[in-house]
């Protein structure tokens, strides 16, 4: 009737088990996942209808350096922001933070201290509109859509205030040069040199470090985070910091791209980063996600406006067939992931 | 002996879930008007039957018949439509919705099919709250403004909402004061009278007396008795019943806290002899874990962790507990004693009204888990899906993610001793499969808990929290777990454990502290405790005192539970 108390104790003792290191191959093989192999994919074929297209416009070299451009300054702000959501949070921001940076850094006042300090202040203003979401966030608990969608409307009404409407042209000869056509960096246009080593660091970041596995784990499961040991709210805060760097980032760059500073700079950035990364396979409830497939979703969007623009098709369609790639790519991940 | 047939009758009803099977050929009769009460400990399959009469979960055999008819309850829809009503013990109301809303969600009255007609709505669910004797409660107020007693009173409204023949209520009284449970009860009692079947489930035994006509007793998983009359059935033959076991625990035997590998001296038992990191010391610690024949009442080996007058207003009272290092000490209750909420506050995810936790006499800084796990205290929490693992991750993340620090250099984290790391703490507890790389979500819910363990072990911790170790995990791997669970300790973790399952507590811990409604109403080393003890201070009504009623005539002796190190 009582619980049986027999004295005998299993042995889990077993013999050498078989070694579980997975082969460099494999783990070669791992890396590059299907995913990416899918997005690649549809590169690719973009790059075919392209060059079938307009062949003589679009297989330029000038256009495939246009198109490389163009992402750079989006592909910074989709960086910041993958590691957002990844984390469980969202950034509406980012647009906002932009505009903000970019004006303030072309001000007569910041221009006065010449290349380094329009560089200084686009990154200053950057991490300032980030620590205050990450304060908001993190510390006075209020949710990552409300507080940013609150720096949206702010950070798009200081800018206004600042410029009072009006397109600030740079003076300063350093950063006008760089925006040149033909000004190259090490034999590459210095705003792609930008985006490919954010993109690296990026990758490093969250591949390689503790900050990247915290990110994570915070976006994975935000309480099994804070039982581990995981300091979540510094976490958060550091995520909308990084965020906002690269907001700063993106905000000098476009100051390059345009010679100018532009309340109206970054608009709608926050939709087109959020759809990059969800089409590069950032999971929208956090705890997945990879730098490599938003930049790669980044570089797709670019190219379909590039070729869109060849071929003189409105941009009505375009915005139509960006919500149909986005609808296609989530659907095609939600069968891999049942599979 | 009834000329018409019996509301219902379910006969050989089984169903599975991996790894388990949850009902293993269940019957259950219940006749118009009257109150089935359903018991069972946890575990034993209440839920899953109710769930299966609920239409919610589809039976793998067995047949219902309903008045005579065989069913098959394709849907909760299609229960409903049947006159079958279910209370959750977790409450599905909507908070947004209103009263009115709630009870008639899902078959609001209409105009042309579509336009609520939200009066209507409220008119008859101000009827039915009248009939359930809460008229006061206002049909138009949002259900998140109710207490926890109104919002069941909305639940039973909802229920009664549809042409009712049968009812089944999951712990009703788990929420409600002593007065509200009073009403309760009349409610059922005109429910009754109007010819309508209640099936209860209860944890408390004075309650089936009160209102029960009959009983079902479930027990891993079978019926063990169907029908008992509810008022002439001793109660020692219920909890007889409930405890006697077909399902054979195998525990591992316990060492006592003095022999611990590091030997008796008081100087050399101390921090030297807690680390958990060396594999060879397990071996040693096993088979120096001989039957001590003696216990001695002080232990020279300075307690690891001391908890202070630590209380929860609300949750628990004020609570003294000393760990030693080697030692397991298990906390018995039903769910909602308090027995996480303890667990939870001496690890910081709460904050303890008062009292303090400290660590080698260390006072940790309270409701900050951080804190505790620096100082060396790990939890594997009950929900470990929600609470623990990641579970888009590999093993090795999983079990790295606290120790971070010690793999990484300035943030640059250095994954081959990560993995290496991960592998050895994986392979100590002999996770299956033996390849950190695999994500943990395809682990069975035995090594995902051993790779909760592996996290803690991995991070050095010297104080081990267990909630519900086992929960999940299937009969065989269980008797695996807890040797890891005995080794760890035997290597000098302290070990603090919580399970409903009493012959877990008993089999594992050697000091077992009783909890009732967030007290401790009984401390004993294990040895002299046996199911039925336990079961009758856990279950007895707080009105019995500390030391039960006298259903049993006295404790058993020790032998009966304790076969192995027994002098």
């Amino acid at each position: 009737m009582t619980q049986p108390a027999s004295p005998a104790r299993p042995v889990t003792e077993k013999s050498p088990p078989a070694d579980g290191a997975p082969s460099p191959w494999r783990s070669l093989l791992a890396r590059v996942d299907v995913r990416t192999l899918s997005l690649l994919g549809v590169l690719a074929v973009l790059v075919v209808i392209g060059g079938v297209t307009e062949p003589d416009a679009f297989l330029d070299t000038d256009n495939l350096q246009l198109i490389l451009t163009q992402a750079s300054v989006i592909g910074v702000v989709t960086v910041g922001m993958t590691f957002v959501i990844i984390s469980g949070g969202i950034d509406l921001s980012v647009g906002a933070i932009v505009a903000l940076a970019s004006v303030w850094a072309t001000t007569v006042a910041t221009q006065e201290y010449g290349f380094a300090g329009i560089l200084f202040t686009a990154v200053v203003v950057g991490l300032g509109c980030g620590l205050v979401n990450g304060l908001l966030i993190a510390y006075g608990g209020m949710v990552p859509f409300i507080a940013t969608l609150a720096m949206l409307a702010s950070g798009r009404g200081l800018a206004l205030e600042i410029t009072d409407g009006k397109t600030q042209m740079v003076t300063v000869d350093g950063v006008l040069k760089l925006g040149e056509r033909d000004s190259y960096v090490l034999g590459i246009p210095p705003l792609v040199l930008v985006l490919a080593a954010v993109t690296v660091v990026g990758w490093l970041l969250l591949n390689r470090t503790t900050f990247g596995r915290r990110s994570v784990a915070v976006g994975g499961n935000a309480e099994a985070a804070r039982l581990a040991g995981i300091d979540v709210r510094r976490q958060r805060l550091y995520l909308y910091l990084l965020s906002g760097l690269c907001c700063g980032i993106a905000a000098f760059l476009l100051i390059i791209l345009s010679g100018s500073g532009q309340n109206t700079n970054g608009n709608l950035y926050e939709l087109d980063a959020i759809a990059a990364a969800i089409i590069g396979g950032t999971l929208l409830s956090g705890g997945r996600g990879t730098i490599t497939g938003s930049v790669l979703g980044v570089l797709i969007f670019t190219t379909i406006t590039n070729i869109f623009a060849l071929n003189n098709l409105e941009t009505a369609v375009q915005q139509i067939a960006k919500g149909a790639i986005i609808v296609a790519a989530v659907l095609v991940q939600r069968r891999t992931a049942t599979a | 002996m009834a000329p018409e047939p019996p509301l219902l009758t379910m006969s050989g009803i089984t169903k599975s879930f991996p790894g388990v099977r949850a009902l293993d050929g269940v019957d259950l009769h219940v006749q118009a008007g009257e109150v089935h009460c359903l018991l069972g400990q946890n575990g034993a399959g209440k839920s899953t039957l109710i769930k299966v009469l609920a239409g919610a979960h589809q039976p793998d055999g067995g047949t219902i018949a309903w008045r005579g008819d065989k069913v098959t309850l394709r849907s909760p829809i299609a229960a409903m439509r049947l006159g079958i009503a279910t209370i959750y013990q977790e409450l599905d109301l909507v908070e947004g919705l209103s009263v009115a809303e709630n009870v008639f969600l899902g078959h609001e009255p209409t105009t042309a099919g579509f336009m609520v007609r939200g009066r209507a709505a409220r008119t008859a669910t101000g009827a039915l709250l009248k009939r359930l004797g809460h008229g006061e409660i206002d049909p138009a107020r949002l259900v998140g403004d109710l207490s926890a007693a109104q919002q069941q009173i909305v639940s039973m409204a909802r229920a009664l909402s549809h042409e009712v023949r049968l009812i089944v209520m999951d712990e009703p009284s788990a929420a409600l004061d002593p007065d509200e449970v009073d009403n309760l009860f009349r409610i059922v009692a005109d429910l009754t009278a109007d010819g309508v079947a209640v099936v209860h489930i209860s944890h408390r035994l004075e309650e089936i007396r009160r209102i029960g006509d009959r009983v079902t007793v479930l027990k891993d998983g079978r019926a063990v008795a169907v029908g008992l009359p509810a008022d002439s059935t001793p109660t020692r033959e219920v909890i007889a019943l409930m405890t006697g076991r077909n399902v054979e625990y195998v525990f591992p035997e316990r060492a006592e806290p003095a022999a611990t590998p590091s030997g008796a001296g008081p100087s050399d038992a101390g921090p030297s002899g807690a680390g958990p990191s060396g594999a060879g010391l397990s071996g040693a610690g096993l088979s120096g874990a001989g039957p001590a024949d003696v216990a001695p009442p002080v232990q020279p080996v300075p307690p690891v962790l001391a908890v202070q007058g630590l209380a929860r207003d609300g949750e628990f009272e004020p609570l003294d507990l000393e760990l030693r290092p080697g030692e397991i000490v298990g906390l018995a209750g039903l769910v909602g004693s308090g027995r996480s909420e303890i667990l939870e506050t001496i690890f910081g995810a709460r904050k303890p009204t008062r009292g303090r936790v400290s660590l080698d006499g260390r006072v940790l800084r309270p409701g900050s888990v951080r804190a505790a796990v620096r100082a060396g205290i790990g939890l594997a929490p009950e929900e470990r899906k929600a609470q623990a693992l990641l579970m888009l991750e590999s093993v090795t993340r999983n079990v790295s993610v606290s120790s971070l620090s010690r793999f990484s250099y300035g943030g640059w984290v250095d994954r081959g001793k990560e993995l290496r790391a991960a592998r050895e703490a994986t392979r100590e507890l002999s996770l299956r499969p033996d390849n950190p790389a695999v994500p943990v979500r395809t682990l069975s819910g035995g090594n995902q808990q051993k790779a909760v363990l592996a996290r803690w072990l991995l991070r050095g911790c010297r104080v081990l929290l267990l909630d519900e170790p086992t929960r999940g995990v299937d009969v065989g791997a269980r008797a695996e777990l807890y040797t890891v669970i005995r080794r760890l300790a035997d290597e000098g973790l302290a070990v603090l454990l919580v399970s409903s399952e009493v012959p877990e507590v008993l089999g594992l811990a050697d000091r077992v502290l009783v909890l009732r409604e967030g007290r401790v109403v009984h401390t004993a080393p294990a040895r002299d405790l046996d199911e039925h003890r336990v079961l009758d201070l856990v279950l007895a009504s707080a009105k019995d005192g500390p030391d039960g009623p006298d259903l049993i005539e006295g404790p058993r002796g020790p032998a009966t539970t304790e076969g192995g190190p027994a002098s």
